[in-house]
């Protein structure tokens, strides 16, 4: 533990939104190629805690390093925690690609405008290469034929697959997925998650939200299981799911029928 | 055909003075309303407040009473200031301002309109998905990109209807600034009239102009929303 270059590195954070305290005390630390499965009941701060690592929530305290390169914070007259250089936040999030559980792809632009835009506009990536790295892209996905469409023109799995082409654009070094299935009918999961299973299985460095317990079993290489924002259980999938050891993991994974 | 006793030219002139009016009123409108809308959705108290003023204070008074505020008004202020300055430099500083019709009236007319401009953001902003703006910020864009590339396109297709019907009852409330001397469609045609004392041939063409501008707008408008309704599914 505690690879200060690794490429993303969560030390202790806290979250608190007004007086309630949603995030205790989680760290998590992604090595290259690590795929970290985050499970727990909703409720449970997974989905807050996944936004902390790209600054979309401020952790209230805490330590954030993405490739060694550790978030500064101040503190604002109103006494709350904010980003002491917006620049770099900006640089950090172009490091780590969000897939949303709403999709969120940019709806008046097609597919292929969605994928090249965040490479052109931030990276500083020509048009002309922006649009061939697409074009793999969406093959990868197999979207190829779908780039001129517009998202709402779609189904819910085609756009859920559109925006991790997206993600794929920016080269990231860390592939944030918030609940990517929870809002696809259940026959378009499985689309997404074989794509998801394909990335994992290049080396892609990736923190995933989930429901998916089979994912988390079969895929991740390591499972964290979150209750009331704290960690409750984690390790490596066989030891978790085979002998979990907190009673609330053992009700969480057992069926209920 | 009517016989404009060779008041043609000078009518056609007014017009022009109209067209230009109105665009000019319409850019400072949209600049104050985008402001407005800002200041209204701002996290920060004071401007808030400031916006709710300015809206509040511009759509409960009469067009024609605010335009005779600010034009008498503004070069009241102008005359304390100058006066100021020539006092305290004990003469060395002497400057005179009249304030001149066109810049009242744009000056006027842009404020009104753009009290009318910041509801119409300020709700066509709140219609923009929270995802949306979301997206923009984890790739990275800074905050400039956010509003260039995803929030105003998007919420340009939900301000559209409101600020077409802003810019017909803007483009007719020209006409009012014929009250402050300016040589708009209006005063030429209100001047013509009374010297050759036939007032209903000179307005029917006014009319007309008037009809044919606002026509070519909604079709203008019509085009836009076109283009910014893009990628929406038809319902």
């Amino acid at each position: 533990m505690g690879q200060a270059s690794a490429p993303l590195l969560a030390t202790d954070i806290y979250k608190q939104f007004g007086d309630v305290e949603v995030l205790k005390g989680i760290s998590l630390e992604a090595d290259k190629g690590d795929v970290i499965s985050v499970i727990g009941s909703s409720g449970s701060g997974k989905s807050t805690f996944l936004r902390c690592m790209n600054m979309l929530e401020i952790p209230t305290s805490g330590e954030l390093r993405v490739h060694g390169d550790s978030v500064r914070f101040k503190t604002n007259r109103h006494g709350l925690r904010e980003p002491a250089d917006i620049r770099q936040v900006e640089r950090i999030r172009s490091q780590l690609s969000m897939v949303f559980q709403s999709f969120n792809l940019w709806s008046h632009m097609t597919v292929m405008q969605n994928i090249i835009e965040a490479p052109i506009h931030v990276l500083g990536v020509s048009r002309a290469e922006a649009t061939e790295r697409a074009e793999e892209h969406l093959n990868r996905v197999g979207l190829y034929d779908r780039r001129d469409y517009y998202p709402a023109h779609m189904s819910g799995g085609q756009q859920q697959r559109a925006a991790i082409a997206r993600a794929l654009a920016m080269n990231p070094e860390v592939m944030l997925f918030d609940e990517p299935t929870s809002a696809l009918d259940p026959e378009l999961v499985g689309e997404v998650l074989k794509v998801m299973r394909g990335l994992a299985e290049e080396g892609r460095t990736m923190v995933v939200v989930t429901h998916e317990m089979a994912f988390a079993r079969d895929v991740s290489n390591k499972v964290m299981f979150l209750h009331q924002g704290r960690i409750e259980e984690e390790g490596n999938p066989q030891d978790v799911f085979n002998n979990p050891k907190s009673e609330r993991f053992k009700q969480f994974i057992s069926p209920s029928y | 055909m009517l016989d404009l006793h060779g008041y043609g030219p000078s009518i056609f002139n007014g017009a022009i003075l109209t067209i230009q009016l109105a665009f000019l009123s319409l850019l400072i409108a949209v600049l104050l309303g985008l402001l407005g809308a800002s200041g209204k959705l701002s996290s920060k108290r004071p401007l808030r407040w400031l916006s709710t003023l300015y809206t509040t204070l511009i759509r409960g008074v009469p067009d024609l009473v605010l335009m005779m505020l600010i034009y008498f008004g503004g070069q009241i202020g102008i005359n304390a200031v100058t006066d100021w300055l020539y006092n305290t430099s004990d003469g060395a500083i002497d400057i005179f301002f009249q304030v001149n019709p066109f810049v009242a009236g744009v000056a006027t007319i842009g404020f009104i309109f753009g009290a009318y401009m910041s509801e119409t953001f300020r709700g066509a902003f709140m219609a923009v998905e929270n995802g949306q703006i979301e997206a923009g910020k984890a790739y990275g864009m800074t905050g400039w990109q956010v509003f260039n590339r995803i929030m105003f396109p998007q919420m340009m297709r939900h301000a559209l209807p409101g600020l077409g019907n802003n810019w017909q009852v803007l483009l007719k409330t020209t006409a009012l600034v014929s009250v402050i001397g300016l040589a708009d469609m209006v005063n030429l045609a209100t001047e013509a009239a009374k010297t050759v004392r036939e007032p209903f041939i000179f307005f029917v063409p006014v009319a007309l102009v008037y009809l044919a501008l606002t026509t070519v707008s909604e079709w203008v408008f019509r085009q836009l929303k076109r283009r910014y309704s893009v990628g929406v599914m038809e319902g």
